[in-house]
């Protein structure tokens, strides 16, 4: 396959379709329609299903009963059609389908605006949902990683008969960038459906899909069986990415495009001679708490940057408990950080350890 | 023992489509005929295997520990979403939920309209017995005006409540529809009437001629405070005046076939 120029929601879209996805039902939210638009033209071409739902409510209940029936579906959507989906998240990680959805943030809360925004990380990574789940959440930087964690979250999604959330923000949902689609797999064949799923009880006793266990005693089991799937989850699919840490005295540690736009303070400011590196997680949860906190006994400060007030800073503040102090840089409402934001931060924490040093 | 040359017949047993479980449900609410028929019909037509039932949140929540198929438990009032999403990539396959009247007509409103408005291939079985069973008889927006509920004690007023909605009335004026019926529960009659509209709903979307819905007006002896007796008789005094039974949309291609 070739490198093309590709727009974030077109490449997700179109990487879903090359997973296989068979059926995806959304709703048009800016900044990610363009998703919903490519999917309403190459599902029926290819005789896959496409249906625009009256609210993301029932869009997300409408993936529910798809996933139900064992085949490969996807949603995507921005922040507050999220919001609406959270019932419908809870119900499927209480019922055990496999199923993934992107979400294109944007700012908030309320209506606030189409502009890009990291403010869904508490309502994605901690749940936002009623009862003990938390989905799985991968976090691009790029288009091509957009791509690739799109094709690799349906794969994780049926693995653990889970949630999978690709987080990514607005300007990545509609930048243009160079990347390369994967090849075109093919659907699964209808008598390849799961032994689980919902296709009529022939030759077998019927399949029930539920997420209701009316003994207390049951649902704790339940719960404790979800607990071991997320153990499982967290000792296999933690993911992150690290530039210039091997001698870094400052470690920036941010996620998605705040990670990406910092990238490019941390090399402008190694030309300055500050020793700065980057720890950008990619899988949200489970979070890279190992790695962060070995990190903090080898660095000196560290400096989260987000496109929210403050959300992921907590993880990271969990993760080192206090062995390093941890400073945090934010922009909020839609607005991206720009790199001599975060340089004119690096260059002060960087005086306050020569002076405090 | 002597043989006396006659060879039993049998001619009443629980229909296949339904588990040998005793159910929940209060004595006298008429939630058991309503699976019984259509487990009847399921049975007759020779689907169970074929077929996957949607539950919803209420009295019927365990619906799919009585019907013996797949089936898949919904959120309060989205299983005709869940439906959709099922029957779409499943389009050989028989779909149907159960849902009472808060369920469809309440917090599952918009869900409701908008599966039948797409004309989707499903079966919607709909228990009205005007009120709320599971919660403990609450108002239901079936609830009659002047009714006693436990969050309308004084009886529902329509100044302050608004006005019970007649959920036929209104799926029938959409196009997607291709049959919708009322049908009531309170005497043998009406259940072998009840019978056929089940059939004819089923047999509709095996046609894959558009949404169908069958309505039910059903009894709660234990939520309206009566004998299962007297509150048969309140369904055909008082329910069935402000719902009356009857065919609301039946689909050209139907009305062809009965002919």
């Amino acid at each position: 396959m070739a490198r093309e120029l590709l727009e974030g929601n077109v490449a997700f879209a179109e990487a879903a379709v090359r997973a296989g996805c068979e059926a995806y039902f959304g709703y048009p939210i800016t900044p990610q329609t363009e998703a919903l638009e490519h999917m309403s033209k190459r599902m029926p071409e290819l005789g896959r299903v496409f249906l625009q739902a009256e609210s993301e409510v029932a869009a997300i209940n409408m993936v529910y009963g798809a996933a139900c029936a064992g085949v490969r579906v996807m949603s995507s959507s921005s922040s507050p059609g999220i919001s609406l989906m959270m019932e419908g998240l809870s119900y499927i990680a209480g019922s055990e389908v496999p199923v993934v959805l992107v979400d294109i943030m944007r700012g908030g809360p309320g209506l606030g605006n189409i502009a890009p925004s990291q403010g869904d990380y508490n309502q994605m990574v901690k749940g936002g949902g009623h009862g003990d789940y938390r989905p799985i959440v991968l976090a691009p930087a790029t288009v091509q990683e957009l791509i690739d964690l799109t094709v690799e979250a349906f794969d994780i999604a049926e693995k653990y008969r889970y949630l999978v959330v690709v987080l990514a923000d607005g300007s990545l949902g509609q930048i243009m960038e160079p990347a390369e689609l994967p090849p075109m797999r093919a659907t699964r064949r209808p008598e390849e459906r799961p032994s689980w799923s919902l296709t009529g009880a022939n030759r077998r006793g019927p399949n029930i899909i539920t997420s209701i266990y009316i003994d207390p005693v049951e649902e704790e089991k339940f719960n404790r069986k979800l607990m071991a799937k997320y153990a499982e989850i967290e000792a296999n699919e933690v993911r992150w990415r690290e530039q210039y840490t091997e001698d870094a005295e400052i470690v920036i540690v941010a996620f998605g495009t705040a990670g990406r736009v910092a990238l490019s303070s941390i090399k402008a400011a190694r030309e300055e001679g500050i020793r700065v590196g980057l720890f950008r997680p990619v899988s949200l949860y489970p979070y890279p708490f190992d790695r962060l906190r070995q990190m903090a006994t080898q660095v000196k400060s560290m400096l989260v940057v987000e496109m929210n007030g403050g959300q992921m800073l907590y993880d990271v503040k969990l993760a080192v408990e206090g062995r390093v102090p941890v400073s945090f840089y934010g922009r909020m409402g839609g607005v991206v950080p720009l790199p001599d934001e975060i340089l004119d931060e690096i260059r002060k924490l960087h005086h306050s350890l020569r002076v405090g040093g | 023992m002597a043989t006396t040359g006659q060879v039993e017949s049998l001619i009443y047993s629980r229909p296949e489509s339904l588990t040998p479980t005793g159910t929940h449900y209060c004595p006298g609410c008429t939630h058991g005929i309503a699976h019984r028929l259509i487990a009847e019909v399921i049975d007759e037509l020779g689907l169970r295997e074929e077929t996957i039932g949607v539950a919803p949140v209420g009295c019927a929540v365990f619906a799919y520990n009585y019907f013996n198929m797949d089936f898949a438990e919904a959120a309060h009032g989205r299983a005709p979403a869940m439906a959709t999403g099922l029957k779409r990539v499943s389009p050989n396959k028989i779909v149907f939920t159960y849902q009472g009247d808060g369920d469809l007509a309440s917090i599952g409103a918009g869900e409701i309209l908008h599966v039948a408005g797409r004309g989707e291939n499903i079966t919607v079985f709909f228990i009205n017995n005007a009120i709320y069973g599971m919660t403990g008889g609450q108002m239901a927006p079936t609830t009659l005006p002047g009714q006693h509920t436990t969050s309308t004690p004084l009886g529902r007023d329509v100044e302050v409540h608004g006005f019970p909605m007649r959920m036929c009335e209104i799926l029938s004026q959409l196009d997607g529809s291709a049959f919708v019926v009322r049908r009531s529960l309170h005497d043998v009659a009406n259940i072998r009437k009840a019978k056929k509209a089940i059939r004819q709903a089923i047999e509709a979307q095996r046609q894959g001629l558009g949404f169908t819905m069958v309505e039910l007006l059903s009894s709660c002896p234990t939520n309206w405070g009566m004998t299962a007796e007297a509150a048969l008789h309140w369904i055909e005094e008082h329910m069935i005046p402000m719902y009356p039974l009857g065919d609301y949309k039946i689909h050209p291609a139907l009305v062809t076939a009965k002919d």
